[in-house]
């Protein structure tokens, strides 16, 4: 299993698209790692700083929608070897929300005021976030102080988490 | 209760839910392209399980950088020849026969009424237009369809979208989808199908039915779908009169692929489109949409007829006929990409090449092209393209350009002008 935990980044805006997570000039690319540098490269938001706001980040924060648009699984990809497998939203587009749990990620889906809540706490301050995958919640931690919530997902998806993937799944399965 | 088109569909082809609303289906077509299959072809590779379930039902295409332009997109097309000729894939279109996914594996036969289809590209949702389920899936869904001839799907509720009155001549296809969108948002059909009926659908040719499906992602929508006729019969006709004794024999065995009258919807939209005038984007959101009207005056750099939405030769037609005998605005640069090789010698023989190319347009080969960035016709910083595609979003064709996305008869005749303008051939203009 991979890692679930870590720094979080907040992405304050609603349908933040694939384009924008990895942009289509960068899909000549045949390998994960070679789309390193250019995770979400053209997102504009204001106080998001693509050279600096990466750095160390094990976890995004956004709000509705996220992953719209183009079905590449280079934006999930892009998220990886940057080391952020966890999104954490309101809601997701369906092929990107796959595509994440596909490749053995969390897309966890909370209630508006839960991510309402965690922006107006935690944005701006330095945050950890873990997911603890057997308890089903996640624990945030931020100046000194620690909260739980917790979080649902449907069985299959924590079985390809567990997994490690859906290749791997089918191939024994089907 | 009865059940919806995608219930039905999904009822015929499921092969296990291993989990609660997790349903395994089995997969009648594999579409591929170049840029989502090669990560899949390593991979399977990689991992010892370079196979395929069943080459028939495997179609590919390189579409999106064609003929490649540089070492890296001659690296991609080579995996997917390779891979092609490896596993016996005889629908593999190349260099020379190729053309837009979306428009060349229909215009191929290769979708019918009922079935279940995928393809690592968002609008693979196009293909509902025949009355199948047809939907976008990441690399990983589509290594598994290429190994195992299966994908999963939570199950999809449906939206009916029916469409009455009588559309105006100069509005089409491509502007009701506009208008839905900007009704529905970006997200209102995230994980459901819309299914588009009502008398303008049932009066829309294959082609135009296929802009509203293919826009259907725009909306979140995992497939947009049309119920077979007498229209989807004929187009097929060619490739399925060995199957059937008469077409209506075809349509009977594919009208039952259409929801029951007391199937259960999430919702119901009606509109009456009789007045709608032509439509296109602004900002970055395919939801931003207002009347042509409303945007007339906005400049332009560069305008872009194609795509698997409108390349097809209806658009083709309808911007010919704006652009015939006059000649683009010198403060732009026109491209025109016919989707297909068929469609492009049909426009030859039709002396539609001639009026692109006599108004000032550069015609190019079948391709994605200038829809995405990433080959020909990429924008500059700041410039401006008014364009038949499907997503305006922030750098889609080009860093820091922006797309305004209309008609093919908006497009052109806003090439005449150089600035956003309804085309004459609309008949209540109310511009300039
Ligand atoms: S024409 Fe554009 S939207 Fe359609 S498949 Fe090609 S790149 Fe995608």
């Amino acid at each position: 299993m991979k890692s679930f935990s870590g720094k979080v980044l907040f992405l304050d805006r609603n349908d933040i698209n694939t384009d924008e997570i990895i942009p289509a000039r960068y899909l000549t690319e045949i390998t994960k790692e070679a789309l390193k540098p250019y995770l979400l490269e053209d997102l504009t938001l204001p106080a998001f700083d693509v050279e600096k706001d990466l750095e160390e980040k094990a976890i995004v924060v956004t709000r509705e929608n996220f992953g719209c648009g183009s079905s590449r699984e280079h934006a999930p990809w892009a998220l990886e070897v940057n080391g952020i497998n966890v999104v954490i939203a309101e809601s997701f587009a369906r092929i990107f929300r796959q595509n994440m749990y596909n490749c053995g990620m969390f897309a966890i889906e909370m209630p508006k005021e839960v991510i309402n809540h965690l922006f107006s706490v935690y944005a701006g301050v330095e945050t950890i976030i873990s997911v603890d995958v057997n308890k089903d919640v996640l624990i945030i931690e931020a100046d000194g102080k620690s909260e739980i919530i917790e979080f649902t997902v449907g069985e299959f998806d924590k079985t390809l988490v567990r997994e490690g993937g859906w290749v791997g799944y089918a191939d024994k399965n089907y | 209760m009865g059940k919806t088109l995608a219930e039905k569909i999904f009822d015929a082809h499921r092969v296990e839910m291993p989990f609660p609303d997790t349903h395994v289906l089995k997969l009648d077509r594999v579409f591929c392209h170049e840029i989502t299959t090669p990560i899949a072809i390593t991979d399977l590779m990689a991992r010892g399980m370079d196979r395929v379930f069943d080459p028939t039902k495997i179609k590919a295409v390189i579409d999106h950088v064609t003929p490649a332009k540089d070492s890296k997109t001659a690296e991609q097309g080579k995996i997917m020849r390779d891979w092609a000729k490896r596993h016996n894939i005889k629908d593999f279109f190349d260099v020379g026969k190729n053309g837009v996914c979306h428009a060349i594996f229909p215009e191929k036969g290769f979708v019918r009424p009922g079935y279940t289809i995928i393809m690592g590209d968002s609008h693979t949702c196009t293909h509902g237009a025949f009355g199948a389920f047809a939907a976008g899936v990441g690399t990983t869904d589509l290594e598994v369809g290429i190994l195992k001839g299966v994908c999963a799907f939570h199950f999809p509720k449906t939206i009916k979208v029916v469409l009455d009155g009588k559309l105006k001549p100069g509005v089409y296809a491509k502007d009701v989808i506009l208008f839905i969108i900007k009704e529905l948002t970006v997200n209102g059909a995230t994980n459901m199908v819309i299914e588009f009926a009502g008398p303008v659908v049932d009066e829309m040719s294959m082609e135009s039915r296929m802009t509203l499906c293919n826009m259907a992602i725009e909306a979140g929508g995992t497939s947009g779908v049309c119920y077979p006729d007498m229209t989807t019969v004929n187009y097929l006709w060619d490739y399925i009169k060995g199957e059937f004794e008469s077409k209506e024999a075809a349509l009977l065995e594919y009208s039952k692929w259409k929801s029951d009258d007391d199937a259960e919807y999430e919702n119901v939209y009606k509109y009456d489109v009789t007045k709608l005038e032509p439509m296109v984007t602004f900002g970055y959101k395919p939801d931003q949409v207002k009347s042509v009207t409303e945007m007339t005056g906005t400049t332009v750099d560069q305008i872009y007829i194609g795509s698997c939405t409108n390349g097809r030769i209806e658009d083709l037609r309808e911007a010919a006929k704006v652009l015939k005998g006059k000649t683009i605005s010198e403060n732009v640069r026109g491209i025109v990409s016919p989707a297909t090789p068929a469609i492009y010698s049909k426009a030859l023989k039709e002396g539609i090449i001639e009026i692109f190319q006599d108004a000032g347009f550069c015609v190019t080969n079948p391709t994605c092209g200038a829809c995405l960035g990433m080959s020909n016709g990429v924008l500059a910083d700041g410039e401006i393209c008014a364009s038949t595609t499907n997503r305006n979003f922030n750098g889609r064709m080009g860093k820091g350009g922006t797309v305004h996305l209309m008609s093919p008869a908006t497009a052109a005749a806003t090439a005449i002008k150089g600035k956003i303008i309804n085309s004459d051939l609309f008949e209540n203009q109310t511009g300039e």
